[in-house]
């Protein structure tokens, strides 16, 4: 290759550091994980490299000790309230945002940026407070109710630059077409925009599903969710087998994965930390 | 040190080769440059121009071949170490540098004292008429006004060579002429050696000495902009030169510089043979301004189906009765429907081999 | 109504107040209810204290060490990663734009921002451990003689946060980092600049705010440690951060006042963070990293 013949040393040099390190880093990323999901099948794995055999049992002792079946089932009850809740506040804001100019929408803007720029554990312990004074406290709920607060801004900052992307002469054009406000919203609105929100509530999907902050602070014994039921299990250690709390961990890594696949197959890994980016053709 | 600091007689491209996977978008290049030239790299989207300029310019490695600027290889040499002046496509103006450092910048790379730069920079910002926008940053200027400071950034370093690509395909049609007008300007001025590519065959005709012309990753003539707009020596250069009437007819009489072809059962073309005629199948190239009606009897015969009036003359679409599209010219207007037979003068008759069948 | 200038509809649709307009209410209201109002009440609630007086709990927490240093736990954890989370980010980013095949790379590094930190914790726990694979392979790598120990202490909860926060700073980068048009790098080398000229004068410049940002948003998901502080620290000594503080003073001492008051003085120690980053942000440049296009 003649491109590497007039790279200088120094410059390859630098580019193998790089690499080194993010092998070194996804290498060690991957035996946590993989060292999680292997002690899940392990028999007995004490002082030696790999367990003495392998068994599925574990899987079935979490089951039971941990109520896994109802922890389940409070967990998709949390999200899919979340997701759609999140989805009917959002997209129209997020439309109202992206198309109109108004008096006070820096302030708007400004108060949804609030939620994601404060750690959850700052207004997270005023918000416990408060629900538990109105009787929301430690009830699914009340959980649902917190999980808003990122969750809701989200979708608004993820849809705004998708919506602004779209050229509102469509609309202009469905109008003159003979199309009233409804049907503007059914035929043309909801199918261009369908994309973007079916990416925006997916990433809140995952989001919700490993939220751990709000949660922990306003879940009650019934409404805990998966991933603050692993918090206990694993902060309880010592009472259960190790095994055992491996294995939920893995039913809780699963089910992340499960949605991350299939958000990832429409949005691109950055958008789950950064905004939507908006297509620049040249 | 760069090279380009050193003035040069001839650039030459060396078999020059570039091949993305499988996808050879350039075939072996040999072109040689003479300094003070404008040359104009000329062909449809994805015929290899811009990879050729990106080659010279170091932005790409090429991947096979050799490119000599006199007796230095330079295709070895990394980019900043070149020293050309390139305009870009979209200009990639600094977007954080006002006028006055985006022209700067290319003299600051080079260590030039601050007194000099300003100077210099001072000077070449009049050279594209500027002034009064130095301290400006590019998003507040006009496209037209951005295209001065890409230009004059390119030419302030006083390189051995500038290199635009597409400069003007993101102006509107009146600043696309006011700008090419500007482009020679400053290149008679300076006398700079200039690669220049473009698909807009107009462009190439006004601003090149020499246009080289491309297709898919192959060089397929070069010559005087006079010389491609009379006898392109391929079908498709002639296409691309604006020869938009193909009219596929069978050699008759070939009489030194003269052809004559039959088309369809009576009518007949004279004209100009290119290389490799042979008898049998012929094309004949003509442009819409050089067909026109005629009384002749073996003019073209084909039915009026569209005319429209262009100022001075008119342009129609005739169709024959093989069913072929006809575009030419008229000085008067003839009716719709109306059945006219067309014919050209034989010098603007290009006659190439057609297809073997 | 007369029938003379516009109705009050057309007067209030000119300033943009029309039905779509209308659509941001509930979206509004909702935030205002569970995110503004409760601020204001723990704010409130904060100058209630158990013992009567008004800044009862701000004193309190100013005069106990075992409160106050909670800050200073928390500042030495968290702004160190960020710190190093960006400088590791950066170059790496760099490498990663000029990658062809990037997806499996980004999807592997979104895995830990997905499963979160109660999930790096636990693995952390067993990997990192004396039996685990890492510590396994130190010594059998003759590197040291006897189980590193990193967790349950400050590199535990610096590592999960850089196993979490790495990731998350990389690809937000990243998305920075090509954002930036590449004709501008190629323009920068044409005009002589080199490696090193092209990053100081070009995208160092056009990337300071992203990368402010950036920092930012980094920097708020380490300072709320709570779950790793707990798993893999020393939630009573060297990571008690103020995040445990306060859930203590909540949860275990059921003293809301305190708590409130301590999550305000969190929340005010991060925004004079925040504010300082973004504050530096003005002084550079702002506008548009593509070309500017006419």
């Amino acid at each position: 290759m003649r491109a590497s013949s007039r790279t200088p040393l120094t410059t390859r040099l630098w580019a193998f550091g790089v690499w080194s390190v993010v092998i070194f880093f996804v290498l060690n990323l991957l035996g946590l994980i993989g060292s999680v999901v292997t002690s899940s099948f392990a028999t007995r794995w004490l002082g030696t490299w790999f367990p003495a055999g392998f068994t599925w049992k574990w899987y079935f002792a979490a089951w039971d000790e941990f109520q896994l079946g109802d922890v389940l089932w409070v967990t998709f009850e949390v999200v899919g309230w979340v997701v759609v809740i999140s989805g009917l506040l959002g997209v129209p804001a997020a439309y109202a945002l992206a198309r109109r100019e108004f008096p006070g929408k820096r302030f708007v803007v400004l108060l949804l940026l609030l939620p994601l720029l404060v750690p959850s554990v700052t207004y997270g312990i005023p918000l416990a407070t408060v629900l538990y004074k109105v009787g929301f406290g430690g009830s699914l709920v009340g959980v649902i109710l917190a999980n808003l607060v990122p969750t809701v801004p989200f979708v608004v900052l993820v849809m705004i630059p998708f919506i602004e992307q779209i050229d509102p002469r469509i609309e202009s054009a469905a109008r003159v077409f003979g199309a009233n406000t409804f049907k503007v919203f059914v035929y043309v609105l909801v199918p261009i925009l369908m994309p973007g929100v079916l990416a925006a509530l997916l990433l809140v999907l995952v989001r919700t599903i490993a939220m751990f902050e709000l949660t922990f602070l306003v879940a009650g014994p019934g409404s805990q969710t998966l991933v603050v039921a692993l918090y206990y299990a694993v902060f309880a250690a010592g009472v259960r087998a190790v095994q055992s709390i491996d294995a939920m961990a893995v039913v809780y890594m699963v089910t992340t994965l499960i949605w991350l696949i299939i958000a990832l197959r429409f949005v691109n890994p950055t958008q789950i930390v950064a905004r939507a980016k908006r297509d620049t053709s040249h | 040190m760069t090279v380009g600091s050193t003035k040069f007689e001839t650039l030459r491209l060396e078999g020059v080769k570039r091949d993305f996977g499988t996808f050879n978008a350039l075939r072996g290049l040999d072109l040689t440059i003479a300094r003070g030239e404008f040359v104009a790299l000329l062909g449809p989207s994805g015929c290899g121009k811009t990879t050729a300029l990106n080659c010279i310019a170091g932005l790409l490695d090429v991947t096979g071949g050799r490119i000599m600027l006199d007796d230095t290889r330079i295709d070895t040499i990394r980019t900043e170490e070149r020293g050309f002046g390139m305009v870009f496509q979209n200009y990639a103006l600094f977007p954080h540098m006002t006028v006055r450092r985006n022209v700067g910048f290319g003299l600051k790379m080079r260590g030039v004292p601050r007194a000099e730069i300003d100077r210099r920079v001072e000077q070449v910002i009049a050279t594209v008429r500027l002034q009064g926008q130095a301290d400006k940053l590019p998003g507040q200027l006009s496209g037209g006004q951005q295209q001065r400071v890409a230009i004059a950034r390119a030419i302030v370093i006083e390189p051995p060579l500038v290199l635009m690509d597409e400069p003007l395909s993101n102006l509107d049609a009146k600043l696309r002429l006011e700008m090419r007008g500007e482009i020679r300007r400053i290149h008679q001025s300076l006398g700079s050696t200039t690669i220049y590519v473009t698909h807009d065959q107009e462009e190439a005709l006004s601003l090149a000495d020499r246009i080289v012309v491309l297709r898919d990753g192959a060089i397929r003539q070069v010559g005087r902009p006079d010389e491609l707009y009379a006898a392109p020596a391929h079908l498709d250069v002639a296409d691309f030169m604006g020869y938009r009437n193909r009219i596929p007819g069978r050699v008759t009489a070939q009489d030194g510089g003269r052809v004559t072809i039959s088309v369809g059962e009576t009518a007949a073309l004279i004209g100009r043979p290119c290389d490799g005629l042979v008898d049998g199948p012929a094309i004949a190239m003509i442009r819409p301004d050089d067909l026109e009606p005629t009384d002749a009897a073996i003019g073209i015969p084909a039915t009026v189906e569209t005319i429209e009036y262009r100022g001075r003359e008119f342009h129609g679409l005739a169709r024959t009765i093989a069913n072929q599209e006809l575009h030419f010219r008229s000085s008067v207007s003839v009716g719709r429907g109306e059945t006219i037979r067309l014919g050209a003068d034989p010098a603007r008759v290009l006659i190439y081999p057609g297809a073997t069948p | 109504m007369t029938d003379r200038g516009p109705t009050l509809t057309q007067r209030l649709r000119a300033r943009g107040l029309d039905g779509v307009t209308l659509l941001v209410l509930p979206c509004v209201l909702a935030i205002i209810a569970l995110f503004i109002y409760p601020f204001l009440y723990g704010l409130w609630l904060s100058f209630q204290p158990k013992d009567g007086t008004t800044m009862g709990n701000y004193d309190r927490f100013f005069r106990e060490p075992f409160l106050y240093k909670t800050i200073w736990t928390t500042l030495k954890i968290s702004i160190p990663v960020t710190i190093l989370n960006l400088l590791l980010a950066v170059p790496i980013a760099f490498r990663v734009r000029l990658m062809k095949h990037q997806r499996l790379l980004t999807t592997i590094l979104v895995l830990p921002i997905t499963l979160g930190t109660v999930l790096v914790a636990e693995g952390m726990l067993f990997y990192f451990g004396p039996q685990g694979w890492f510590s396994r392979t130190v010594m059998a790598l003759g590197l040291m003689d006897h189980a590193p120990s990193i967790t349950h202490g400050y590199w535990g909860v610096f590592l999960s946060l850089l196993i979490t926060g790495f990731p998350f700073t990389f690809l937000l980068t990243l998305s920075y980092v090509t954002g930036i048009e590449p004709a501008l790098e190629q323009a920068a080398a044409t005009l002589g600049a080199g490696p090193a000229a092209r990053f100081r004068e070009i995208f160092l410049p056009l990337l300071l705010p992203g990368l402010a940002i950036t920092f930012c948003l980094s920097f708020v998901q380490a300072y709320s440690v709570l779950p790793s502080a707990i798993l893999v620290g020393d939630p009573a000594n060297t990571t008690r951060v103020i995040s445990i503080a306060a859930y203590q003073a909540a949860f275990e001492d059921y003293d809301y006042s305190l708590a409130s008051a301590i999550a305000m003085i969190m929340g005010a120690v991060q925004l004079v963070v925040v504010a300082a980053i973004l504050g530096a942000r003005t002084l550079v440049y702002r506008g548009p990293v593509a070309a500017a296009k006419g």
